[in-house]
């Protein structure tokens, strides 16, 4: 089992959430020299904003966007990734506008909502099939992290975690077996 | 009043005010015990703690937070990766308890072999952040040497300790479920939780295939499930690591500590880090200890009747060492020349998971802060392996949440709706397996490295033998044998290898024994050499079975304090 598939199992045991868990430990040995590209700009933030909003768009409840995602993916990326991964993101933020402009003749924030949407899921399938490939000292997919940031940001945020899902602060009692309907949202945290 | 009944010989004020009836060296699981018998004794009692004060509720900082209100969700940062590497080969690393973990720059260690130390220099010790798993040993466990003809024999037997399990129990608030299994003795339990459906579902068919050999129980765990005295029952938030307001679960800070500060005979002295154990050569007991103040550097001396080493299990070898004199140049306690030797730890990092189909209209309240435990099994009754000792396993069933894969739609509306809701039940377990003590196994004063203060440093020199890793090979495959047995599905087995110390329960640098040529302390943990210093934390082990071992710390410790109180009314120490 790798390391991966052994912190997903740590996370059944200790109830952390762990999407980007591998990304945080791998490729971290060596101390981040600063990369002049961060702080992001901020029409960079809201591209990334536009990117998960399209991963998790409004529905009845918020979206990505309304979770600063873009704000978030910035902290993260500049305080807690390798000085490769951070590379991987940057290029990649290229990279997706090159896709959109190739595809639809204009970068990602001038694409309908269509386009944006066919676009990211050929860049997730492509994504997932280069991950499932990969050795595992070969970079991560620039989408993976996009991807990963933007679902972590989102059910971790207050609109994500209260509206999403649903979050209790203080459960006051455990309940080994209580029914369940579908469309009932999961609990926030576990 | 504090200091006055015993104080004898005092030539100076200076000296007076510096004199107690006991010292205790470390503020966590065991120390904490040690301080709150010894002052609910009517002794008083000195608590010197190598790290910053940190105090119940108030210093838990992160505790009452939203996860939205963690700037990286709780991830941890390049800076934090580079500061604490240690601390980043495990899953120990989280952005809520960073400050919690010892500053690994100003306290390194050096590893002759790989060896990871998780250390919590501060109030309360590793207390706070402990994993809460309370077992009792049984005979099995105190007899396996013997009958082994392993290592040494322990100076105990379950009897010496039943009535000590069930006093601590009793304070600490264990919760647990009755099962009368003889490996692993019931005791004065809460209520236990719950396990959920799936779990019970799992625990059902296992004992039908195994004929009732094989036992998945809810774990025993330090968390109130009916409040006690001065605390609330456990709220179900599970982030008991953080420091729970509640005093949902034991720590020094919820338990011990208010007990000992509420007899008026406890004095805390925090930043202090005990540089020896003051051997006086003429009564052959020791006087009291050296510390260094770590904010200051200054030196100061403490004096008293009887001193506590309750460092944990490497640090009291390491204060132990460094009270060296020339009557014994391997330290204190280093006459049988096993001190720093029978380095144990539970070997884990493997195991085994699998989806349960099913169940899909079935779901859970609240967060758990505890899993299901499976005893051990092997080498037990008619049961006969390859190897010697056993194993047990911890684990959990829960449905997957938005993290999981989610088969062809992965953007957009219906991805959203798909995650938000529970995923399919997912289960697993991870094996903690029983490490044989070895005399080469050993931790030493490193002659090259020293820390921020100039002290040296622990060399560590250990590792997994052919019995641990014949074992693993049977962890892996029982339980996937299990998991199986009860129609769990695309099971997933692992074993990552197993660095000695990252089980966290470092035992066995001064080990118990019945004779001071083959052991550091005597049966009431008293070292042979030095009668008047008592060590009740993990290093006093003389085996390590593959039970979760805190508890018996807990109850070694009451112990050894009511043996230490009656032995100075005799005045026989």
């Amino acid at each position: 089992m790798d390391r991966r598939s052994l912190l997903k199992m740590v996370a059944t045991l200790t109830g952390a959430a762990v999407v980007g868990g591998d990304l945080f430990l791998s490729g971290c040995q060596s101390p981040d020299k600063k990369m002049t590209a961060f702080p992001l700009s901020q029409s960079t933030i809201s591209l990334l904003d536009e990117i998960g909003e399209t991963i998790i768009p409004a529905t009845e409840t918020p979206g990505a966007k309304a979770a600063a995602v873009g704000a978030f993916m910035n902290t993260m990326v500049m305080d807690c990734y390798s000085q490769s991964e951070k590379e991987v993101f940057i290029k990649g933020i290229d990279q997706l506008n090159q896709e959109s402009v190739q595809l639809f003749q204009h970068d990602f924030i001038a694409a309908t909502p269509d386009q944006r949407k066919e676009l990211l899921i050929k860049l997730d399938k492509a994504a997932q099939s280069y991950q499932k490939d990969k050795k595992e000292d070969e970079p991560v997919h620039y989408f993976t992290l996009i991807k990963q940031l933007t679902l972590l940001g989102y059910f971790t945020s207050k609109p994500g975690a209260t509206q999403a899902l649903r979050y209790l602060a203080i459960p006051q009692k455990y309940v080994g077996d209580i029914p369940y309907e579908k469309g009932e949202k999961a609990w926030a945290t576990s | 009043m504090p200091g006055d009944s015993l104080d004898v010989n005092l030539n100076t004020k200076a000296k007076k005010q510096n004199t107690y009836q006991a010292i205790v060296i470390g503020s966590g699981i065991s120390g904490g015990w040690a301080a709150k018998e010894l002052c609910e004794k009517g002794l008083s009692v000195l608590m010197l703690e190598r790290g910053r004060n940190f105090e119940h509720i108030k210093d838990y900082k992160t505790a009452p937070l939203d996860p939205w209100e963690f700037k990286y969700r709780g991830k941890t940062t390049s800076e934090q990766r580079k500061n604490y590497p240690v601390i980043h080969r495990g899953w120990a690393a989280a952005e809520a308890v960073m400050d919690y973990w010892a500053n690994e720059k100003d306290c390194p260690y050096t590893e002759e072999k790989p060896f990871t130390w998780w250390r919590s220099y501060q109030m309360g010790g590793r207390s706070i952040l402990w994993g809460r798993q309370s077992y009792r040993w049984s005979n099995i466990d105190f007899e396996a040497n013997l009958k082994d003809g392993w290592a040494i024999d322990w100076p105990i037997r379950y009897n010496d300790i039943a009535h000590w399990y069930d006093y601590v129990e009793s304070f600490a608030g264990i919760s647990g479920s009755l099962e009368g299994l003889p490996q692993l003795p019931d005791g004065k339990f809460l209520p236990p939780m719950d396990l959920n459906i799936v779990e019970k579902e799992v625990a059902a068919r296992i004992k039908k295939k195994f004929n009732g050999n094989r036992h998945l129980i809810i774990g025993r765990v330090a968390n109130l499930t009916a409040p006690l005295p001065g605390r609330t029952q456990c709220q179900f938030r599970n982030r008991c690591w953080e420091g729970c307001m509640f005093g949902g679960y034991f720590s020094t800070q919820s338990s011990t500590l208010p007990a000992a500060m509420a007899t008026g005979n406890l004095t805390v002295r925090p930043f202090s880090i005990v540089t020896k154990i003051l051997y006086d050569k003429e009564t052959r007991k020791a006087k009291g200890v050296e510390i260094l103040d770590a904010a200051t550097n200054q030196t100061y001396e403490y004096y008293a009747d009887v001193v506590f080493l309750n460092a944990s299990a490497l640090n009291s070898a390491w204060v132990l060492f460094n009270s060296a004199t020339d009557i014994w140049p391997g330290g204190l306690g280093s006459s049988s020349g096993e001190l720093g030797h029978n380095v144990m730890d539970h070997h884990y990092n493997l195991g085994a998971s699998g989806t349960m189909e099913g169940y899909e209209d079935r779901y859970y309240y609240g967060r758990r802060a505890n899993g299901f435990y499976i005893p051990r099994f092997a080498n037990l009754f008619e049961d006969k392996r390859d190897y010697r000792r056993g194993f047990g396993y911890q684990g959990a069933a829960s449905r997957q949440n938005w993290s999981r894969d989610v088969a062809e739609m992965n953007i957009g509306a219906n991805f959203k709706e798909a995650i938000t809701e529970p995923g399919p039940w997912k289960i697993g377990a991870t094996g903690f397996g029983e490490t044989l003590p070895y005399h080469e196994n050993n931790i030493s004063l490193d002659p090259n490295v020293k820390d921020k203060w100039g002290l040296p440093v622990l060399r560590m020199d250990a590792e997994l033998k052919e019995n641990e890793l014949k074992m693993r090979k049977d962890i892996v495959r029982e339980i996937k044998e299990m998991l199986e047995a009860a129609g769990v599905k695309n099971i997933d087995t692992w074993d990552n290898g197993h660095a000695m110390g990252h089980g966290i329960h470092e035992m066995g640098t001064a080990r118990m024994g019945r004779d001071p040529k083959s052991s550091v302390l005597n049966g009431n943990n008293q070292v042979w050499d030095c009668l008047n210093v008592y060590v009740t934390d993990g290093a006093c082990m003389t085996s390590s079975a593959c039970q979760n071992p805190s508890l018996t710390y807990m109850a070694l410790t009451a112990r050894a304090a009511h043996h230490a109180v009656n032995e100075l009314k005799k005045g026989n120490i």
